[in-house]
């Protein structure tokens, strides 16, 4: 069939590993292959590290702060109900 | 891994709060209402209503803070409470809770089956289409992220609203399974899914060209 190592996974299994692995979820057997196999192969280094880039770029697609005048309302929000109590 | 709110600024902030203390709720105001409106968004099909969602959230802290108990953090006790009062909200407008039935596809890959070797290949399921690095200096400009967030709009609603606490928020795991009521490898699945998704559209765009 094909020359693959037996017990090596693929790079179609290793993609679907790297979440688990980024949130430190991998059984230790797991993880050291997973970790092996980073050693040699290229593109799982490159596809790991843009799921890596994808995770910093949606970090960064907000940096609003809250407006003024949404400060003034909620603190008015908050006010009124201080007064009821 | 601060496993609850074992943060002493935030007891002293809990502890103000309970006392009604203005400055204590604007700091905290500041802090978390652009997420909480953000999280809201997810459930609830307009911005309008999920102001509303979070203005109603802040309410419930006020009335609710007396009853912390700081087994979770504070953060996500109060995405917790906006997240219910969103599905709340969403069940309202007709929408169904997305969690309720997990209705996510089985079989959904991370990456393009095609783009590895077919099976009987010399080097079954290895890279035929591999990846290319992506330049650093493309991440960080408007463009990309952009095209970030629209790539999460078109996630299904689970998978965004995982993507968005976690990776947009920065909640951890933990928090947001309290907020989203969902078990913790679920949360990894549609995390997961998500990431792949948004750098599955990404790719295109930052693929390096010589």
């Amino acid at each position: 069939m094909s020359s693959r190592v037996p017990d090596q996974p693929t790079c179609r299994e290793i993609v679907e590993l790297i979440t688990d692995y980024l949130e430190g979820r991998l059984p230790l057997e797991a993880r050291t292959r997973l970790e092996q196999h980073l050693v040699f192969c290229d593109w799982c280094r490159v596809y790991l590290e843009q799921i890596r880039q994808t995770i910093r770029v949606a970090g960064a697609v907000t940096e609003e702060s809250l407006s003024p005048e949404k400060r003034e309302e909620l603190v008015r929000l908050f006010r009124d109900w201080k007064g009821k109590k | 891994m601060s496993s609850a709110g074992v943060d002493q600024g935030e007891l002293e902030l809990v502890a103000s709060l309970r006392e009604c203390d203005e400055a204590a709720f604007v700091a905290l105001v500041q802090k978390c209402h652009p997420s909480m409106v953000r999280v809201a968004r997810v459930f609830v099909t307009s911005e309008a209503v999920a102001e509303e969602v979070a203005q109603e959230s802040w309410l419930a802290v006020l009335e609710g803070i007396g009853g912390f108990q700081g087994r979770s953090s504070l953060r996500s006790w109060i995405f917790s409470i906006v997240a219910n009062r969103a599905r709340t909200h969403a069940q309202r407008e007709g929408r169904s809770a997305p969690f309720s039935s997990f209705q996510e596809q089985e079989d959904e890959v991370a990456v393009d089956p095609d783009r590895f070797n077919p099976p009987g290949h010399r080097w079954e399921g290895h890279w035929s289409a591999p990846p290319e690095r992506w330049a650093d200096e493309q991440l960080l400009i408007q463009e990309t992220l952009q095209l970030t967030k629209k790539a999460m709009e078109t996630l299904p609603p689970a998978q965004r609203q995982v993507i968005e606490l976690r990776d947009v928020e920065g909640c951890s795991a933990e928090e947001v399974c309290e907020a989203l009521g969902v078990s913790d490898g679920n949360q990894r699945v549609l995390l997961h899914r998500a990431r792949s998704r948004v750098r599955a559209i990404l790719e295109p765009h930052l693929r390096r060209t010589a």
